[in-house]
């Protein structure tokens, strides 16, 4: 059983924010999938699945990269050339 | 380009109608084809079903889509689907739901629901879907149409907006086997821009010939949760294969117990670390920059993403981090290799397995409330993408007026053979 | 508007569940004993050389051109975009992991390292985490006390992230401007066991692996931000502290210096030093608390869906190694018959190593040698001068003039200086033996030179009276005179056999 607080830790390792009327329905069906998941204590023992391919690479080659103005004009801010991002320090 | 014309697209098929002109002529010359909008296309809008990708026009085209305009083909639009491919029904569109052309009401199926309506509305002749847990094939069997989920590494995925990278493929949807197997074809082209692709091109074989074919039916396909109604049904396209000459084979899949745990721990565990791009800043609407970062980010995330999206997250999250990694995502891939095994098992033995597509027909769009009804809907589509083995649905006609699929899966890179066989019982019924 | 030259450490660094930083913990505990011993261990991170980005083909030459110019939906992270994986990259890394004599895995595969940094496009790092390319290697560096040898824990690849530019002030931050141009540049990380005992030793290890990477050809140490580091550090009765953000040679060695005299401090007040993580800051040589998020992430690793794992060990195998350092050391000295010393210098660098090589054949290598490691480098240090700016065919001329004796020590420094000024400056260089005529600086009796001769005995009638009346010190005092107008270039034993040539000739 995960609690409240548990769910608001988890949200907000995933950044992903949560609303104070949404904790309780969240939580909820949280707990009803993480029981539902319990199944896979039952798993037997073994291996993980694994990629059955290996050393897929590409040459040291260079590409045209995309032309500025396409790059600036997805933002939604740009200055001198720089996308603004809201600041971290 | 149009959103919403509900004159044009009464099903609400398409997130964007968009005339996209082939580059060139070829085998699909004269034919319309619906992309679903999971699908990068440079110049047109595309979305992934979420408000979070609204106005977000890619200044590159995926390999398939490359591929189709190469041959001719005309984009028409890019179709509805459930938010980054999340769900079932493609009632979780930003958009607003699809709905379903045989009956209104009903929901499509999903993720690809846009792409199925499109084409058994007559709306295009063929379509793009994705599927990473059934996405392709539950649409197809809800709105009777033909799809294919190819085996994984036979499409680029170069292009397509990752949901889970390592379950998911682009594949063909159309109203034929022959059509869907035509667009399969000219999809499969190696692409070295999606390292988990192998140049092994698809080269159809639709002879409908399956004397002699080896046809397993585990019981777990027909096991708690399937309409019996649509059990039987599917029992009996099973009875026209036998019919045609192949031989039919009772059999077991065991780890059928805990695939779909182990496929939603997987998806979401990969869901959660490739929505985190969605931040606003390259594109995407703008964070609040006089927040700070991670509050901002919150807010974007919070205002755009659907619930079922953040529900996802918030899963994927967990399963990953310290102290449920182990128990969680740890687990999902022992069991993930697994079902590996048993189908590596079963294929000894037999050629196909088969089986219904969905355990029920098409349901009432707001017919299901709680997420984890919806999940286990997905309880037969999703072996197929944990072991990345080719899966086709077929019509196989209808349950209380509703279409039910017949579901055909093969060994790796056997799709040639599915679609055969699907191309029998296609044939074999018209007959 | 400052730039954090180092976002990679401070957003690939904020970490606290990394097995790297584990190892070294577990090895710090396990070190730690004398009294004052100082116990180090460095996380190095240096951009690969490779023509195109880790994965995705937009050049690496960017730091010439504005910003978000080398990026496409890959480096971008623009949805639907995938990762290729650039076979250089994963060569250097190889060559680099059988220099450090490391154990190369059999099997080794690229992992996410989620976390949100507006330098991260993508919103996770693809880096390596538990399946590391190579592990348990060692290089061998001038300690406190001789040779030591420092084990290397991991080696791994991994993309680089963005650049950050902050706005507005520490006080008053207001927004953040990203430069893309960066996001994918080849990183490789050495990780170091905590071996090391002093912040000399630190940067000594810097420089060793720098000279290695070099003499691999896999690396420009002279690029700006092609070299991040940070340094795990406690001294006896402090827990570890981390120092991010360090980006210079000489930064380790600050940095680590200030921070062993700030946990001294911390200390003797009778305080605990804190476990954490701080920031160095360059331009004020002092080490920040971070803030103690950071230190709360958990980065929730999984293997990277997109890429397929990487089998090395036929392929490094085959990988034939340069001739490394302590080679070059070791041939030089049997070779050319240099001191250990002047080897040590000129192969610490690999083009000043390749430099001498082109000098020896002069006629003189120990006369090389001793000009290479100690005149030429003071005079480039002096200028902030790269080696690599000197012609070689004009420096060798001088050696070869030097050899012949045409020249004084003192003058054919002169002639060097004039020489690098003229580099420096750009445009032409003169050639040795035209700067020495310009301005008369050859040691032969060139004709300026027996003028000069000649002027003086013509002048100084008086003292060349008493010369030939058989006072001996009257021909010191022509000599000085010749040498004070030539600003003694000439070689008095020499000019003292002019002289005496030129009054025996004008005297019969
Ligand atoms: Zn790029």
């Amino acid at each position: 059983m995960v609690s409240e607080e548990e769910v608001l830790r988890i949200a907000e390792l995933a950044d992903i924010g949560i609303g104070k009327e949404e904790l309780p329905p969240f939580t909820r069906d949280f707990n009803a999938i993480l029981d539902y998941f319990a199944v896979l204590d039952r798993v037997p023992a073994g291996e993980g699945w694994k990629a059955e391919i290996a050393n897929v690479l590409r040459e040291d080659e260079v590409t045209p990269s995309l032309p500025r103005e396409e790059v600036l004009a997805l933002a939604d801010a740009a200055e001198d050339g720089y996308i603004r991002a809201p600041r971290v320090m | 380009m149009a959103r919403g014309e509900t004159h044009r697209d009464p099903l609400n098929a398409f997130i964007t109608l968009a005339e996209i002109p082939p580059r060139a002529p070829g085998r699909l010359s004269g034919i319309t084809v619906a992309v679903k909008d999971n699908i990068s296309t440079r110049g047109v809008e595309t979305t992934c079903g979420s408000r979070i990708l609204s106005g977000y026009v890619p200044p590159y085209d995926a390999h398939v889509v490359d591929l189709i305009r190469n041959e001719g083909a005309l984009i028409s639009g890019k179709t509805n689907m459930d938010e980054f491919g999340m769900g079932s029904s493609t009632e979780n569109s930003g958009f607003g739901p699809a709905h379903n052309p045989r009956d209104p009401e009903r929901v499509t199926g999903g993720s690809s629901g846009g792409s199925a309506a499109a084409v058994a509305s007559g709306m295009a002749r063929m379509a793009l879907g994705t599927d990473t847990g059934g996405s392709i094939r539950c649409p197809a069997a809800f709105c009777g149409i033909v799809g294919l989920k190819p085996t994984y590494g036979r499409v680029s995925r170069y292009g397509l907006v990752a949901y889970a990278n390592s379950l998911e493929q682009i594949g063909p949807m159309a109203a034929s086997v022959a059509d869907c197997s035509l667009l399969m074809e000219v999809i499969s082209r190696y692409d070295p821009r999606d390292s988990t692709m192998q140049d092994r091109p698809y080269l159809p074989r639709l002879d409908g010939d399956i004397r002699g074919m080896q046809i397993g039916i585990p019981a777990e396909f027909f096991g708690r949760g399937v309409d019996p109604a649509v059990a039987d049904r599917v029992r009996k396209a099973i009875g026209v294969l036998e019919g045609l000459g192949a031989v039919l084979v009772e059999c077991a899949m065991p780890s059928m117990e805990y695939a779909l745990a182990a496929y939603y721990v997987t998806c979401t565990s990969e869901a959660s670390s490739n929505l985190a791009r969605f931040d606003g800043v390259r594109y995407g609407p703008a964070p609040d920059y006089r927040k700070p970062w991670h509050e901002a980010f919150q807010e974007v995330r919070m205002q755009h993403f659907g619930p079922e999206v953040r529900r996802r997250i918030l899963i994927g999250t967990f399963a990953l981090s310290a102290g449920y990694h182990g128990k969680y995502y740890g687990k999902a891939q022992v069991a993930r290799q697994h079902v590996r095994e048993d189908y590596a098992r079963l294929f000894r033995d037999v050629d196909l397995l088969a089986g219904p597509t969905m355990p029920t027909v098409a349901w009432k769009i707001g017919g299901k409330s709680d997420p984890l009804s919806m999940y286990l809907a997905d309880i037969l589509t999703v072996p197929a993408n944990l072991a990345g083995v080719p899966a086709v649905s077929v019509p196989c006609g209808t349950v209380r007026g509703l279409p039910v699929g017949l579901q055909l899966t093969g060994r790796p890179f056997e799709d040639e053979q599915v679609m055969n066989a699907a191309f029998a019982y296609e044939q074999g019924v018209k007959a | 508007m400052t730039a954090t030259g180092g976002a990679a450490a401070a957003g690939s660094g904020l970490m606290a569940a990394d097995v790297s930083r584990e190892t070294v913990t577990g090895g710090l505990k396990a070190a730690s004993g004398g009294r004052d011993t100082v116990i180090i261990g460095l996380e190095v991170h240096c951009q690969l050389n490779t023509a195109s980005k880790l994965f995705c083909g937009c050049s690496t030459d960017y730091r010439s051109d504005p910003p978000n110019t080398h990026v496409c939906p890959t480096c971008m992270g623009l949805p639907g975009s995938l990762p290729a994986m650039n076979r250089r990259a994963v060569e250097y890394a190889l060559r680099v992991a059988k220099a450090l004599n490391c154990r190369v895995a059999e099997e080794a595969e690229f992992a996410r390292k989620n976390y949100f940094y507006p330098d991260l496009p993508k919103g996770f790092q693809i880096t390596m985490y538990n399946r590391p390319l190579a592990e348990g290697g060692y290089l061998d560096i001038e300690g406190n006390e001789g040779e030591k040898r420092v084990r290397i824990t991991r080696i791994h690849l991994e993309e680089d992230p963005g650049r950050l530019v902050h706005m507005g002030t520490p006080d008053r931050p207001r927004y953040t401007l990203v430069d893309y141009n960066r996001s994918g540049i080849p990183l490789i990380e050495i990780v170091t066991e905590p071996d090391l005992r002093s912040p000399k030793e630190a940067r000594r290890l810097l420089n060793g692996l720098r000279t290695t990477l070099e003499y691999l050809g896999v690396f420009d140490g002279d690029r700006e931000g092609a070299l991040r580091v940070d340094a795990n550090i406690s001294i006896p009765g402090s827990e570890r502290v981390e120092v991010k953000n360090i980006s210079s040679y000489k930064g380790v060695e600050k940095a680590l210096t200030f921070e062993i005299a700030r946990q001294k401090g911390v200390i003797r007040r009778g305080q605990k030093v804190q476990r954490e993580t701080r920031h160095f800051v360059e331009a004020r040589g002092v080490t920040t608390s971070a803030r103690s998020k950071e230190q709360e992430h958990d980065y929730r690793y999984f293997t990277e869906p997109d890429l397929r794992p990487l089998q090395v060990r036929d392929w490094v195998e085959g990988i034939a190694l340069p001739e490394l350092p302590a080679a070059r050391r070791e041939r030089f000295m049997a070779q050319y018959g240099i001191s250990p010393e002047h080897a040590r210098t000129l192969c610490g660098e690999l083009r000043l190593a390749e430099f001498f090589e082109e000098m020896a054949p002069c006629g003189n290598p120990l006369l090389a040698a001793t000009w290479v490691a100690d005149t030429l480098q003071g005079e480039l240090n002096y200028r902030e001068m790269e080696i690599g700016k000197v012609p070689p065919s004009h420096f060798r001329e001088l050696l070869e003039i030097l050899c012949r004796k045409e020249l004084t020590d003192t003058a054919a420094v002169e002639v060097l200086r004039r020489m690098l000024d003229q580099c420096l400056k750009g445009g032409e260089v003169q050639s040795p033996a035209q700067i020495m005529e310009k301005n008369m600086l050859g040691k032969t009796a060139g004709d300026a030179f027996t003028n000069v001769v000649r002027e003086v005995i013509a002048e100084c009638g008086d003292a060349v009276r008493d010369y030939r009346a058989g006072r001996g010190e009257a021909l010191n005092f022509l000599v000085g005179q010749v040498m004070k107008r030539t600003r003694g270039r000439a070689d008095p034993k020499e000019l003292t056999r002019i002289l005496r040539d030129e009054l025996a000739r004008q005297g019969t």
